[in-house]
Formats: structure tokens, C-alpha cells, sequence
């Protein structure tokens, strides 16, 4: 398992079957141009050094490891410890990529992005980093959930970004994407397609991921000054997958280390009521390997092969397709994939904010809701890490009905 | 060497060269608004001089579509086309017309219904090969060979944004005609084409012989006599799809579309083919 896992995808973008490029043929070139410039941007030590100093400076790099003591002893079973990228400026681990791909955008000579937004957590970061750059931004955003995510489509215009509302099929992040891509074919020449999750074509699912590794990279070292040894569990919620990859990464060469992704298990186990892709061993139905805005991977469709309707309380991971990478590490038992319930996740959220007074997003809630479900069944001495990826502030017009 | 597969679209682009013409592709949405319509529209297309006729599979993501193909493939989804339905389209219109048939297509209806089923059903419902929106030459190994093994023609597009290395491939990849995506962009009708378009025609028939239809924004007459002399067929798809659009029943329909493509189809044989101007 060592060696081998980290050196995915390969040269065509592949992690095992999945992954690639299915795209129409103007976005060909400008995909191999965008593989060529981060190429180049990594073997450029004045890249890296200028991206850990925004990192570090603008964003709040690194994010602490906080052992949540009161979680730990509410539950009475393993040590819980938060990596707490909420803490990240702009509320959500999201940053990290949008810092990354936007000093690439500079160094491409691109002055616009554009991106896509589910919960408006990426929406925000891109509108956020376009700013500190100077650039032009457009942000596509269903039109449901600039309902349920109102707060963060102010923030996006307070920060001078243009919100598109998106008003096609379910009109939440995957309509959002097909708008982005719309733009992006027509307007390649000038414009950068911020894409915010390991979604999408060939090297987007990689350079996402990259961008994200340092989470799990800061992680293990602080694993290891704090109790002088690895965990056992690393738990993260699964939308397109960003975040899971950015805590896994660093720890797949690490046998010990089990990994569990938290999908969004909605109100049932039935196509359209969830957006669990990859759980199917907990009895969620619809997903078949396919292709799905560019890249192949597990995706929630009908027989026919249309996409399905997907349902869940959180924006950021109600998508029918998952991250290629996720697909690979689920086929080969790498990492577990399991859903929580809207129930379940935001009862989750209370729970931490009144134990460790930290009110998380409803996304990473769902990682916190299979926390609270596994650690009183594991052994005291046991470590668990729960990526805390976001913040609640975005989700209070939701939590509040739930007071 | 290709091996030379005379399909029905090889033998029209033939007849074509040979009148000096340049040809009509007409694109329709398959099952917009009912599978009953289309067939009214497609006979009418095809009696009005269409040389190519692409049905287009409805997919509820159609990323690389403009608003009037968008809610075309809302339509057809919502009378509850499927690939199936669109094959089985395919077998009855064939005992009534010679035109040749392409079916466009995004990939995962395709690949979930197995790429050499698909191939089979196609080839034996009588349809003439296919065009794959997302897919490209890197991708297309299987694919490519699934339809060859049942001679049905693959269409890859180029684009203004294509690398000549790119349109090498694509032009190995392709069988019956290349496509040209005359802008960057979604589909959808324009009012003129782009300037660059002759330059880049130029270039792509420096990387094949195979004939090429330029389509995307194509609606007027006066669009279609532009290309004659530069491509060898003109596609002419959201123009069309309009017209169904607005009309009131399948037969308004498909007067209505007969009556564009007639139009469209008179500025074909009075524009100039390339053909012609060379020989
Ligand atoms: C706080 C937070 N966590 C998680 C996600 C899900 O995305 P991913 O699975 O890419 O981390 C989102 C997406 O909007 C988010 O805002």
C-alpha cells in the first residue's frame, strides 16, 4: 500500500479506472495548458514559498489540533482530536485550494475565475482570493442554495464577486458546474476555472487534492508531538472530497491508519432522497460508475444514465458524483465510506457546540455525526482525528428551526 | 491507413463533392417535445434536403448546450425519452428514409448502456455512426473500436482552440466527417460567425481529408453561404430546435422546420463549395 498509493493518478489523470477527461474538445487544450503551468508552478521554489506565505499570513495557517476533551469524555470512549480548519480565514478549508489555484491563475496571466458554490464556502474563498489578487470573479451558485446560504452570497458581493444565480435541474452545486463550464468554454482564453472540489477533468482531482495536502501533512506532525504516535481513525465528510483527500493524503502510506468518509445520507437510503455515493454497503442506492462533468467515477444515476436528484440539509454535499480518487481508495478498501443522516449531522452540530463550543458547518457535522456514533465503541487509548472543515455561521438560518 | 468504410454519410459527403454542393447537417433534440413528433420532424427534415440528420440524446447535464438545446433535452427527458427510445426512433424512420443518421450524444447514457451494445443496437436499428460531446480521442479507444467492429462512423470535433497536435489526433479518430466547432462557446444561434473561423477550417483541412461540417451559431441563410467554399456542410442545430420551440403542435413543428431547412438547404446549393472553387 505504501508507495504505491501516492503515486496516483497517473500520466492520463487515472486513479486506477477512475478519474480522466471528459470534456468537450475546446477545453483540451487549455487542460493540458493548466497541467503544464502546475507542473512548472510545483518545480518553482519561489511558488511554493510565495503560496505558504499567503498560506500563513492571509489565511492563518497552520490550523491547530485540538484535543475536544469534553467530546472525548461526553462520548467515554476514544481520544477525539478536531483538526480545525474552521479557523482558516473566510470559515472553511476551501481557502487552501483557492489560494493555490489563484497564484496560478496570476502566473497563467488569466485576470478573471470564475467558480462554482454549493454551500458558498468556496464561492466565498474564490471571491476572497480575487480580491487579495486582483482579479475578476464570477461565482455560479444554484438558486436553492442561495436561499438556504444567503449569508455567504452577501459575503461573495460585499467581497465585489458577481453571484450567478443558477436556476436549472435541482439547481444546487451540480447545475452550478455545468453553468461554470458553460463560461469557461466560452470564455477559455481569458478566464481560470476555479474548480473547488477533486472534481472534474484531468488535473484538476490531483491539483485540488496537492492543494489541500498540507491539512493532513500539519496533522500528523501534530499527532505525533502530541501523543508521540499515529491515530487510528481519521473521519471527514465527503462532498466532492477535498477536504477527506487533504487529511487522508499524507496518511496513506501509513498501514495503521483506517479512514472513514462521511457522505450525506439525507432522509432515506432511496435515489433522490441522499447523496451517498460511495456507502452502498450501508444500503444506499443509485450509484454506478460513470461520467459526470469531466471525469468518471461513482455517480448517483438512473438506469438510463441520467443523473439523479440528490437530497441532503448541507449545500456542500448534496452532489450526485464523488472525487475519482475517493472512488479508487473505496474499491480497494483504503478508506471506508459511510452517510449520516440531515438528522444525525445536525444533531452533531449541537452537540459540539454545547460540549466543545465550537458550532462546525453542517457539512463537517457529518463527519462529527459518525464520530459521536463510533467512539463510544472504541477503546479508550484509541486516537481519532475528525477534519472540523467549516464553520456554522453560514447554517444558522438552518440550525436555528432546530433550537 | 483507415480501411474505407462506404457508409450512408461517406456516400451523401461523395455525392455531394461530385454536385459541387455544400451540405446541410440538421440537429434536433430526439424526443422534443414526444418520440411521435420527432419522427413527423425528422421525415419533413429530410424531405426538405438535409444531407445529415443528428438526433440528439437527451442528458439532464447538458454542460456544453446553450439555453435552447438546455431545455430541448428538458423536454425530451420530461416525455421520458432514453437512449433506447431514440434507437428504436432510428429503426422506424429507416424503412421510411435513406438520410443518414448520427447520433449525438453526451457519454454516460452511452456508456451505461455498454458501449458495444450500443454499437449493435445502432448499427442494427440502422443508424450511421455517432458523435460523443464529452468524449475525445484520448478517451475514445474502446468506443472507437466498439462502433468500427459494426462500420459505424465516428465524428470527433476540433475547435478554434485545438492544437495542431490535437487535430492530428482527432482527425485519426474520425471517420465519415470531422466537425468544427466554428467558436468557443456553447451551442446556440448567432448572429455572425467568428472571424477566425476560415483560418481555422484551413488549418483542420491541413490534418484530414475527410469532409467538414462547421457548426455552432449557424442560423441564417447568409451564414450558409459563408461556408460554401470554405467547409463542405454547414450544421444547423439551435435554429432549428427554435422552431419547435414555438410551435404549437408536431405538425406546425414540422412545417415550420421544413420551411427553415428548405431555406437554409437553397443558400447551401447557391453558396460555392470548396470543392468546386479548387477543382
Ligand atoms: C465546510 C465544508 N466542508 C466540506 C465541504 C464539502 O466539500 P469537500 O468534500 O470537497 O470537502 C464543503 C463544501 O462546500 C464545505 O463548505
Amino acid at each position: 500500500m505504501s508507495v504505491a498509493a501516492q503515486t496516483w493518478p497517473d500520466a492520463r489523470g487515472r486513479f486506477g479506472p477512475y478519474g480522466g477527461r471528459y470534456v468537450p474538445e475546446t477545453l483540451m487544450a487549455p487542460l493540458e495548458e493548466l497541467e503544464r503551468a502546475y507542473e512548472a508552478a510545483r518545480a518553482d521554489a519561489s511558488f511554493a514559498a510565495h503560496l505558504n506565505a499567503e498560506l500563513k499570513d492571509f489565511a492563518g495557517r497552520p490550523t491547530p489540533l485540538q484535543l475536544a476533551s469534553r467530546l472525548t469524555e461526553h462520548l467515554g470512549g476514544a481520544r477525539i482530536y478536531l483538526k480545525r480548519e474552521d479557523l482558516l480565514h473566510t470559515g472553511a478549508h476551501k481557502i487552501n485550494n483557492c489560494l493555490g489555484q489563484g497564484l496560478l491563475a496570476v502566473r497563467m496571466g488569466k485576470k478573471r475565475i470564475i467558480a462554482e458554490t454549493g454551500a458558498g464556502q468556496h464561492g466565498v474563498a474564490s471571491a476572497t482570493v480575487a480580491a487579495r489578487l486582483g482579479l475578476e470573479c464570477v461565482v455560479y451558485m444554484g438558486t436553492e442554495d442561495m436561499e438556504r446560504q444567503r449569508l455567504n452570497v452577501s459575503r461573495m458581493r460585499m467581497l465585489n464577486a458577481e453571484v450567478v444565480g443558477v436556476d436549472a435541474g435541482s439547481r444546487t452545486l451540480k447545475d452550478a458546474i455545468n453553468e461554470a463550464m458553460r463560461d469557461w468554454v466560452t470564455n477559455v482564453r481569458t478566464t481560470h476555472y476555479l474548480l473547488g472540489s477533486v472534481l472534474g477533468a484531468h488535473p484538476y482531482p490531483r491539483m485540488v487534492r496537492d492543494f489541500h495536502a498540507c491539512i493532513g501533512r500539519e496533522a500528523r506532525a501534530q499527532i505525533l508531538a502530541a501523543e508521540k504516535r499515529l491515530p487510528d481513525w481519521l473521519v471527514a465528510c465527503v462532498g466532492g472530497g477535498s477536504n477527506a483527500i487533504g487529511l487522508f493524503y499524507e496518511f496513506l502510506g501509513d498501514a495503521s491508519v483506517k479512514m472513514i468518509g462521511v457522505e450525506a445520507g439525507g432522509r432515506g437510503t432511496g435515489l433522490g432522497e441522499h447523496a451517498a455515493r460511495l456507502a452502498f454497503q450501508a444500503g444506499f442506492s443509485g450509484a454506478r460508475p460513470g461520467v459526470l462533468q469531466g471525469t468518471y467515477s461513482c455517480v448517483l444515476q438512473t438506469p438510463d444514465g441520467q443523473i439523479a436528484p440528490t437530497h441532503s440539509v448541507s449545500a456542500g454535499l448534496d452532489y450526485p458524483a464523488v472525487g475519482p480518487e475517493h472512488a479508487w481508495l473505496a474499491e480497494q478498501g483504503r478508506a471506508e465510506y459511510t452517510a449520516a443522516s440531515d438528522e444525525a449531522a445536525i444533531d452533531a452540530a449541537r452537540t459540539l457546540a454545547r460540549t466543545e463550543g465550537i458550532i462546525p458547518a453542517l457539512e463537517s457535522a457529518h463527519a462529527l455525526a459518525e464520530v459521536i456514533r463510533r467512539a463510544p465503541k472504541m477503546k479508550h487509548g484509541e486516537i481519532v482525528i475528525a477534519n472540523l472543515s467549516g464553520r456554522g455561521d453560514k447554517d444558522m438560518e438552518i440550525l436555528e428551526k432546530y433550537l | 491507413m483507415k480501411t474505407v468504410i462506404t457508409t450512408r454519410i461517406a456516400r451523401r459527403f461523395e455525392e455531394l463533392r461530385r454536385a459541387g454542393e455544400l451540405g446541410l447537417v440538421a440537429y434536433i433534440t430526439a424526443g422534443d417535445p414526444t418520440l411521435e413528433a420527432s419522427e413527423r420532424i425528422v421525415l419533413a427534415l429530410a424531405e426538405a434536403g438535409a444531407d445529415v440528420i443528428e438526433l440528439g440524446v437527451p442528458f439532464s447535464d447538458p454542460l456544453a448546450d446553450g439555453p435552447v438545446i438546455q431545455r430541448a433535452s428538458e423536454r425530451a427527458l420530461h416525455s421520458g425519452t432514453t437512449l433506447r427510445g431514440v434507437l428504436d426512433l432510428v429503426g422506424r424512420l429507416r424503412t421510411k428514409t435513406e438520410v443518414p443518421f448520427v447520433l449525438f450524444s453526451y457519454y454516460n447514457p452511452v456508456l451505461q448502456m455498454g458501449l458495444e451494445k450500443f454499437a449493435a443496437a445502432a448499427a442494427e436499428v440502422g443508424a450511421d455512426g455517432a458523435l460523443i460531446t464529452d468524449i475525445t480521442p484520448e478517451e475514445a479507444g474502446d468506443y472507437r473500436a466498439a462502433m468500427h467492429a459494426r462500420e459505424l462512423d465516428t465524428v470527433f470535433l476540433a475547435a478554434p482552440t485545438s492544437t495542431e497536435a490535437r487535430l492530428k489526433l482527432i482527425a485519426e479518430a474520425s471517420t465519415g466527417f470531422l466537425y468544427v466547432i466554428s467558436r468557443t462557446g456553447v451551442t446556440g444561434a448567432q448572429n455572425a460567425l467568428a472571424e477566425e473561423l476560415p483560418a481555422l477550417v484551413r488549418r483542420v483541412r491541413g490534418a484530414t481529408s475527410l469532409p467538414i461540417a462547421v457548426g455552432f451559431g449557424i442560423s441564417h441563410p447568409g451564414h450558409v453561404s459563408l461556408l460554401g467554399g470554405l467547409a463542405d456542410a454547414a450544421v444547423v442545430g439551435s435554429a432549428l430546435v427554435a422552431e419547435i420551440e414555438k410551435a404549437q403542435s408536431a405538425e406546425a413543428a414540422a412545417t415550420a422546420i421544413a420551411a427553415k431547412a428548405r431555406m437554409l438547404k437553397e443558400a447551401a446549393r447557391r453558396g460555392i463549395s470548396r470543392r468546386e472553387s479548387s477543382r
